[in-house]
């Protein structure tokens, strides 16, 4: 039974596919095998419906190509007009994305799905433009033929023999909610054509002719069909795996398919995909970066290809080594992949051995358990036949050909003069050495000449008969035939040698940088800082200006970080946003704006983006696809930084929270009791009054008016506290007199003081100091009421007061001969409800942190200590400079 | 002053009915009339009405703040006012002592404290009336002679001394803030020099009390100003 128990992962996971299918749009498409099945009619037979219904819609584009049945069912539909866009001075019209965004309709007609937006458009293609509807919730009708599924395009061409341009990936088709056939006979179809109600953009008739053949529409229909019919299946299965919970992948199964630059590539990733679909499997699509970068052209189409494959749903690999068998095989085991998709190898039998065997062959010796497919290629027109592929990419310069030459050169010179005296053989060796030693420094080109011209210079010069390349005996003949493959073979494998450790080691920088990158990260103290030396370490590496923008927090806004290297565009910016809100990179390099100027990679978390990361480089420099990665691999860092940061802050506010929390509950208690008792006091003083005597009277009075000072005092300790919370204390400044003060405060609290001894010890001169007069009055009120409340009846309290003029300070000092303040309890006693373990009733314990709320607010401190002989000691100190002048009579 | 003159007529404007009621009370047994208001528009229409001899006036009104009621009552009558503000609230006190408040009690008070207040700011006479010769403990000021005797001895006061003395004499009983002093002494420029007052008031605290530090008669109200109380 416990099989059966649904796996949480798993249902979490699709249960975000369900909310995020509830909250993106419907995508619904009229699917015909061909043109002129009458999808555009059915779509807007449809809408009419959906408009009766009360549906708010609109027409995003709709081609009627002039057909009056059609042109008569537009009518009546709002339509959003469309934008112009300039172009090599025609003007091209497309779908105004961006005004039916603003005008959110609930549902939006968007005609041929697979339309190549005009350039300068937002996308290149029109369902990229859909996919963004889609994503801002709002539903879209569209059209679209078999032949412009990308996985379905290469059968297409086989059965027509038309190449289609415009394709639509499968995965986005996959996001159709609902698919509506629009079927017709193939008489049918004909028949419409034969009345001029077919339209074909841009053929000649004779092309049209062929395309509609009557087998040709039954192949394309039987196509169209199974298409739907294993899109159903799909949807089927998915359904069903939502209802038991049960993995999407019924058997595990993963594909594995190696693309490289070459076109049979792009057919092996399109035969995968099908292969991959009809096991309802997952695969993963790896590029195996040698050594030696590629050529421009080589890597443009490497990315299409890998492109094509994410599109197509795969998740894309790009790993580094010269061994491309290991690789994959390595690839395979980290992913769990069951089934390795090779291309059939066009190489010549013999290269391929001089190779180390072909790919196939090495693939079935390290593989292991893993199932291989070799699928063949057809070869296309022009591509570059395949042994030449073994030559280095990047050619060596001529200077290094010509050093070669004068090596051998000079050692000819020498050997001619040493020959003499050491015979022929031992000048091989030297030829041999200095091969061998080359191919330390230079390419295998020059490598691979200096042994071929070596051994030929050997057999002219130097083995008898000379200046002939002719050889007398039969062991020369051998030695020569030695020489030539030990030095040829030699040369090769050093130069190998040295590749292997070129990619071992920039792959060890990319290590290297990504570890940096780390280190940087975990040992910045703050966000700002690791934001900080991530970003440089972005600049070095790249070569790139960087920049990064930060979600404000409410995710409403993006704010620049301070340490970005440049301040981006109101165009970039516009890319960026459009990165953070889809949650997919944007800019150069990928198919979203490409015509920025930067690429633009979101720092996606969970659920959502926290910013966006850019990189702006000069034109001129590409990234190649390992450093993209890398770059990606700095996105990533760089969101869970931020992830990091968000949760320590989200930390902090909850603590905070419920320290609060716990503060409020010791308020309520403290302040429900502190209320309540001189409340009480007043009610039943009051109550008794009327039938008191007069002496009775006199003290229930006495009571009275103690109960209303306590309350009083209370309330106002509750409004300094408030206010210096509020952070609306601005303490004025003002000159004082000490005296004045020390009176104020002695008389506010006289009653209180009235069971201790009191002394004093103020300076007859004390100079007049800057303090905020109120304030002061408080603070010296409220260490004497401290110290009253604190010590028992009887014991003294001394106050003093005077300037250390040393130290530019003035000083309060009030002493008792209490308990003392124990050194742990000390720093703990400024905070608000502390009271001393011996207090009275009658305080809040805010007292001593209004005192040092309202003395470092004046720009003082509070100083507690020890009185010898016992009791405590509180001294306030103030900053003191001397007033000016005062003018002459 | 003639019917006005045997009870006073004080105007109460406070938005509080418990405190309207409790002044009441302790003005009527003070020997007041009351007439009260419980906004600040109702307060000023009613000063017209019933030509009160002083207004007691709240500086938290609803309507209108009581430092407005009282910039508009003093845009054409001179009426005295007390003002009533919480503590904790030196700022207003001076705004409202210097937009022509008389003087202010602070909340909670004692009503001894209030007729007390009342009866200084009532005590304005009509100009010329003013006793030249005030006395206070031992201290006689005469001011017509300019002369200050301390237990029948002569005194002898700079002409500053002089001159913060006998403002505080002509309104003593009453706070008289330190903006008035600077101002009036030393020129409107001078308002910021505190310390010129407090260098000036220990001096005349040591001539003229017995305890200097703990004066009896030249009170500090912290953060205002100065007051003279008589008794």
């Amino acid at each position: 039974m416990s099989d059966d128990r649904p796996d949480p992962d798993a249902l979490l996971a699709s249960l975000n596919r369900e909310a995020q299918r509830a909250k993106r749009g419907k995508l619904k498409v009229f699917f015909g095998m061909c043109p002129g099945v009458g999808k555009t009619f059915a779509m807007l037979r449809a809408a009419q419906q959906e408009l009766r219904d009360g549906v708010d819609l609109v027409v995003g584009v709709v081609e009627t190509h002039g057909r009056v049945e059609t042109e008569a069912l537009l009518a009546g539909l709002p339509v959003v007009a469309r934008k112009q866009i300039a172009y090599k001075n025609i003007v091209l019209t497309e779908m105004d994305l961006e005004a039916i965004l603003e005008r959110k309709p609930k549902l939006v007609l968007v005609d041929e799905f697979a339309h190549t937006n005009a350039p300068g458009s937002r996308h290149p293609k029109r369902y990229q433009d859909v996919v963004e509807l889609l994503d801002s919730g709002i539903d879209v009708f569209t059209t679209l033929n078999v032949q412009h599924i990308e996985s379905r395009a290469d059968a297409v061409r086989q059965i027509t023999g038309a190449t289609v341009h415009e394709t639509v990936p499968d995965s986005v088709f996959g996001l159709a909610d609902q698919i509506e056939l629009v079927d017709i006979t193939p008489e049918a179809l004909r028949e419409r054509l034969s009345e001029g109600k077919v339209y074909m953009e841009g053929r000649a008739a004779g092309a049209a002719e062929n395309f509609f053949k009557d087998t040709h529409l039954t192949a394309l229909r039987e196509l169209a069909l199974r298409f739907v019919a294993e899109h159903v299946d799909k949807r089927l299965r998915e359904l069903r795996s939502v209802g038991t919970f049960k993995t999407v992948w019924r058997s595990g199964e993963r594909l594995l398919v190696a693309v490289g630059p070459s076109p049979s590539s792009t057919q092996l990733v399109r035969w995968t995909r099908r292969m991959a679909a009809s096991q309802g499997a997952s695969w993963i699509a790896v590029s195996v970066e040698g050594s030696s970068p590629l050529e421009a052209d080589a890597q443009r189409r490497l990315e299409q290809n890998l492109s094509l494959a994410r599109e197509l749903g795969a998740e894309v690999v790009v790993t580094h080594d010269n061994d491309v068998a290991a690789a994959l095989v390595r690839v395979a085991l980290q992913n769990n992949a069951t089934q390795i998709v090779v291309g059939k190898s066009r190489n010549p039998r013999w290269v391929d051995t001089l190779r180390g065997g072909n790919l196939v062959d090495r693939l079935l010796r390290t593989a292991g358990s893993i199932d291989i497919y070799v699928v063949p290629a057809e070869r296309a027109a022009g591509s570059p036949i395949a042994w030449l592929d073994w030559r280095p990419v990047k050619a060596s310069p001529a200077h290094e050909y010509a050093e070669v030459l004068g090596v051998l050169g000079a050692l000819t010179l020498a050997g001619w003069f040493v020959v003499p005296h050491s015979g022929y053989l031992s000048v091989g060796l030297f030829y041999l050495l200095a091969v061998i030693a080359m191919s330390l420094r230079v390419g295998p080109g020059p490598v691979f000449v200096a042994g071929v011209a070596s051994a030929l210079t050997w057999n002219f010069l130097f083995i008898p008969p000379i200046f002939t390349f002719r050889i007398a005996r039969f062991e020369d003949g051998l030695m020569f035939a030695t020489y030539f493959v030990v030095a040829v073979i030699s040369g090769q494998l050093t130069a190998r040698v040295r590749a292997q450790e070129r990619n071992e080691r920039m792959r060890e920088d990319r290590a290297t940088a990504l570890f940096h990158l780390t280190q940087a990260l975990s040992s910045a103290k703050s966000l700002d800082e690791a934001v900080f030396a991530a970003l440089r370490q972005a600049d070095t590496y790249f070569g790139a200006k960087t920049a990064l923008l930060l979600d404000d927090g409410n995710g409403s806004a993006l704010m620049p970080h301070f340490a970005g290297s440049f301040t981006i565009t109101e165009k970039e910016r516009g890319v960026a946003e459009w990165a953070f809100r889809n949650r997919k990179k944007a800019g150069r390099f990928t198919d979203t704006l490409p015509s920025a100027e930067g690429i633009h990679l979101p720092l996606i978390r969970e659920d959502a983006a926290v910013g966006v990361l850019i990189l702006c480089m000069p034109r001129d420099i590409t990234l190649t696809l390992a450093q993209r990665d890398l770059a990606e691999s700095f996105a990533t860092q760089l969101a869970q930084l931020v992830e990091r940061e968000q949760l320590r802050a989200a930390g902090e506010r909850e603590k905070l929270l419920a320290e609060s929390e716990k503060l409020h509950r010791t308020l309520l208690d403290g302040v429900s009791h502190e209320l309540k008792t001189p409340l009480a006091v007043l009610s039943a003083a009051v109550e008794n009054l009327a039938a008191a005597d007069d002496a009775t009277r006199a003290s229930l009075a006495d009571e009275i008016r103690t109960a209303t000072r306590r309350l009083n005092r209370l309330v106002n300790n509750l409004l300094d506290q408030t206010r210096l919370e509020s952070g609306a204390l601005k303490p004025r400044l003002d000159w004082c007199d000490g005296h004045d003060l020390i009176n104020a405060a002695v008389d506010g609290v006289s009653e209180l003081l009235a069971g201790h001894p009191f002394e004093t010890d103020i300076p007859k001169d004390l100079p007049l100091f800057r303090a905020d007069s109120a304030l002061m009055e408080q603070v010296i009120a409220n260490l004497l009421l401290n110290a009253a409340l604190h010590t028992p009846q009887g014991t003294p309290i001394f106050l003093a007061a005077g300037v250390d003029r040393s130290r530019s300070r003035i000083f309060f000092t009030v002493a008792d001969r209490g308990p003392g303040l124990p050194e742990a309890m000390r720093e703990r006693l400024f905070q608000k409800f502390q009271r001393g373990d011996a207090a009275k009733a009658g305080g809040l314990g805010l007292g001593l942190s209004i005192i040092r709320g309202f003395v470092t607010a004046q720009g003082g401190e509070v100083v507690v200590g020890e009185n010898p002989g016992g009791g405590a000691v509180l001294t306030v100190y103030l900053p003191f400079t001397s007033h000016g002048l005062v003018p002459a009579e | 002053m003639t019917m006005a003159a045997a009870t006073p007529t004080i105007l109460v404007i406070d938005d509080e009915a418990q405190i309207r009621r409790l002044l009441r009370i302790t003005l009527e047994a003070a020997g007041y009339a009351v007439v009260e208001a419980d906004t600040g528009q109702l307060g000023l229409s009613e000063v017209p009405r019933s030509q009160p001899d002083a207004i007691v006036l709240d500086l938290g009104l609803p309507d209108m703040s009581g430092l407005e009621v009282l910039q508009k009552l003093r845009e054409w009558s001179k009426v005295p006012v007390l003002v009533l503000t919480v503590l904790a609230a030196e700022r207003d006190k001076v705004a409202a002592l210097d937009a022509g408040a008389d003087d202010y009690l602070t909340k909670p008070f004692g009503s001894a404290e209030l007729t007390a207040r009342l009866r200084a700011i009532l005590r304005r006479a009509p100009e010329g009336d003013e006793p030249s010769v005030v006395s206070f403990g031992d201290i006689q000021v005469d001011m017509a002679a300019r002369l200050v005797r301390r237990g029948g001895a002569e005194v002898r006061l700079t002409a500053k001394e002089y001159a913060m003395l006998r403002l505080l004499v002509v309104h003593r009983g009453k706070v008289v803030t330190h903006g008035q002093m600077l101002r009036e002494l030393w020129g409107p420029k001078a308002e910021e020099n505190t310390h010129y007052l407090r260098v000036h008031m220990t001096h005349i605290r040591q001539k003229l009390e017995a305890e200097p530090h703990k004066p009896r008669h030249l009170r500090t109200e912290s953060g205002i100003g100065y007051r003279l109380v008589e008794d």
